[in-house]
């Protein structure tokens, strides 16, 4: 039990930081964002009243009126209320309103697109993996190409050869304009044409680095004793394969799904700017863009939130997976 | 780019029995001293020391030999010729040009950036493992925070607040050399942890060496490879990084680096006008150099895990078994005596 606390201990620390950064980076850096904002947001027909001044400044800082803690303090509290300001560069939305359109987009994507790649990574790693020495070998070398590549390249790349010279997929966007975002299959359907580019690239981009971890654990495992076991035993191959060795194998993979999922996370912000992806990536460039940061540090806040969060739900299932993890700690 | 560390954990504890196992069967003396710190040359080393000194030489000495990469000409647009090997930009720029130059640039950060996550991570790394307890336990919760924190958006973000007029090169490589110093801080954390227990470590101190000279002199030459290897997988990064910055407006200003080349062409409309020899070179050249750095790591990754280099060894013993066993065949096809001379010759 105490692992898992431990664990949850652990990301509310994470939690805890994410939000001071979050706090701190307005207040360290150079610039003046309240001015810049409240000049936007009378640009765009908004009423500055103190209160929404004094809003923007305990969200980003520049009001010296109030001695730094009691901001912290008041930062906190407006956050646990759920309350991130109104975006800009969407006046009059508040900011979660923008946030809770593009999510469902980049969720699907990302989500979607890295389960794929995990499973057919590791798959093909542990194939790999178990035939040592033979021509598959010589795909290694190959998927640290695929790796080395800048996602953002190969989006660009794909782009170019499956939607402009093949004309296969649409060039860009997150569905048909022409329809209204809902739950019919027309529109899922669009959704899936628009969304397989973006989805490829993630897939393309992420797979080497499953197969290369997998491969060089499987590697490691079939020299165990209990693989031989296995073997004198004369257990068939296909069994030692699934039942021992990729079992032990996958596990160093399943922790480091964590960590990956960040990466998979960072290049999917720059891929959905190539496909003008309607997801969060996509509305956090334009927010740095159009000098909305209200809207900046939410997006930050909430990709945070969701990957630790996601973290969170692996560590606790690794927990479960694997019994050592528990007692050494 | 996921999982750019590796996920196995080797240790450098029992490389050196193995070494002198391996060597003795094949029958040549054990590799000495510092010798047992360099890589074996194998084809893919020398593939990937190849792609990379072929890149660095071109952003060395590329600049000085290509004409201005600014000069704007009457020629907007054309692909691969005589005069322009690379064609030409919307403004009619020389992109081979370009290219060099963005090199240059890119791989200066890469090298700075490299070399700032390094000494971070080492710091955080080998100096908190190596005092144990409390500065460990705070070291190894402050890199793991910064592990979970998603980089790339933190560094939109904090980019997005510095204005453009302060964000220098300096700037930049701070940023993204802050945003990624945590995983080989976590990968050396673990290896000082197995050092730092060694008897001679122990023998060390209790003569009275200082702490820093225990680190620097007894700890961190059994280290050296795995930073190496750490260092490559930080330029990889930081060229990766800093080129997706650039590439969505974000990185240093008046900088040139293959991600603002990127960042133009993509702006210039490159791909809606099929210019592909705009926007493909240098995703290429990003591409190619991070193979090369790949590929050194892999036999950097053999002196760190041995057993990836017995494999190594076991495949060329097997070859090499398969190969007499099919000529000591052909041999006896022929008659007795050629066959002893085959396999003496073969030995």
């Amino acid at each position: 039990m105490s692992y898992f606390l431990r664990k949850i201990g652990f990301y509310a620390v994470a939690l805890w930081a994410a939000l001071t950064l979050n706090f701190a980076i307005p207040r360290l850096l150079p610039g003046n964002p309240v001015d810049i904002l409240l000049a936007k947001l009378q640009q765009r027909g908004g009423t500055v009243s103190p209160e929404t001044r004094e809003a923007y400044a305990l969200l980003l800082g520049g009001d010296s009126s109030e001695p730094l803690w009691v901001q912290y303090v008041d930062y906190l509290k407006n956050l646990l209320r759920g309350d991130l300001g109104v975006s800009v560069s969407y006046y009059p939305a508040p900011v979660s309103e923008v946030i809770g359109q593009s999510l469902p987009w980049t969720v699907i994507l990302v989500g979607l697109a890295t389960i794929i790649a995990a499973v057919l990574g590791v798959g093909l790693g542990a194939f790999v993996g178990w035939k040592p020495g033979t021509w598959l070998d010589s795909l290694i070398p190959a998927t640290t190409l695929l790796a080395a590549v800048p996602y953002f390249w190969l989006a660009l790349l794909l782009t170019y050869l499956l939607a402009r010279v093949l004309g296969w997929f649409p060039l860009q966007g997150g569905y048909d304009v022409v329809l209204t975002p809902g739950w019919n299959a027309e529109f899922i359907l669009s959704a899936i044409t628009y969304g397989f580019l973006p989805a490829l690239t993630i897939v393309l981009a992420s797979i080497g680095g499953w197969l290369l971890g997998m491969r060089n654990m499987m590697v490691s495992t079939l020299s165990e004793d209990y693989i031989l076991t296995a073997e004198a035993k004369g257990l068939s191959p296909r069994k030692i394969l699934r039942s021992y060795a990729s079992r032990n194998a996958v596990l160093p993979s399943v922790a480091g799904f964590a960590i990956s999922l960040g990466f998979v996370v960072s290049g999917s912000v720059i891929t959905e700017q190539v496909f003008s992806y309607p997801g969060i990536g996509g509305r956090l460039l334009g927010a740095v863009s159009n000098n909305d940061y209200a809207l900046m540090q939410g997006l930050f806040l909430f990709i945070t939130l969701a990957v630790l969060g996601a973290n969170l739900v692996v560590d606790l299932l690794y927990g479960l997976i694997d019994p050592r993890t528990r007692a050494r700690s | 780019m996921t999982n750019l560390k590796p996920t196995s954990e080797p240790s450098v504890a029992d490389s050196a029995e193995l070494l002198a196992e391996t060597s003795a069967e094949s029958g040549r003396p054990v590799r000495s001293g510092w010798r047992m710190l360099l890589p074996t040359m194998t084809p893919w080393l020398a593939i990937g020391l190849g792609l990379i000194v072929a890149i660095t030489l071109f952003g060395v000495i590329g600049p000085y030999l290509v004409g201005d990469p600014r000069a704007i000409r009457d020629m907007g647009l054309t692909g691969p010729s005589a005069d322009f090997w690379l064609g030409t930009t919307q403004t009619g720029q020389d992109v081979l040009a370009q290219l060099a130059h963005a090199t240059r640039g890119s791989l200066q950060i890469g090298v700075i950036v490299g070399l700032l996550a390094t000494a971070l991570s080492a710091f955080f790394g080998i100096y908190g493992a190596y005092r144990g307890r409390a500065v460990d336990e705070v070291f190894s919760l402050f890199t793991n925070v910064f592990l979970v924190i998603p980089g790339l958006p933190l560094v939109i973000v904090i980019s997005g607040f510095v204005p453009a007029e302060s964000r220098g090169l300096w700037t930049i490589a701070v940023v993204l050399a802050v945003t990624s110093w945590a995983g080989s801080a976590r990968v050396l954390r673990a290896q000082t942890l197995s050092v730092r227990n060694r008897d001679y470590v122990a023998a060390s101190q209790v003569s009275g060496e200082r702490p820093w000279r225990v680190i620097i002199v007894e700890i961190l030459p059994n280290l050296l490879p795995v930073i190496a290897s750490q260092f490559v997988f930080a330029v990889i990064a930081a060229i990766l990084g800093e080129a997706g910055l650039s590439f969505i407006g974000l990185g240093a200003s008046n900088s040139s680096t293959l991600g603002t080349m990127l960042f133009y062409a993509q702006n210039g409309f490159a791909l809606s006008l099929g210019a592909w020899w705009w926007f493909i070179p240098p995703g290429l050249i990003i591409a190619l150099f991070g193979t090369g750095l790949s590929l050194v790591n892999f036999s950097i990754d053999e002196i760190i895990n041995p057993k990836l280099k017995n494999l190594r060894l076991h495949r060329k013993r097997a070859r090499r078994a398969a190969r007499l066993e099919r000529e000591l065949a052909q041999a006896a096809r022929r008659g007795g005596p050629a066959a002893t001379a085959s396999k003496e010759s073969a030995r």
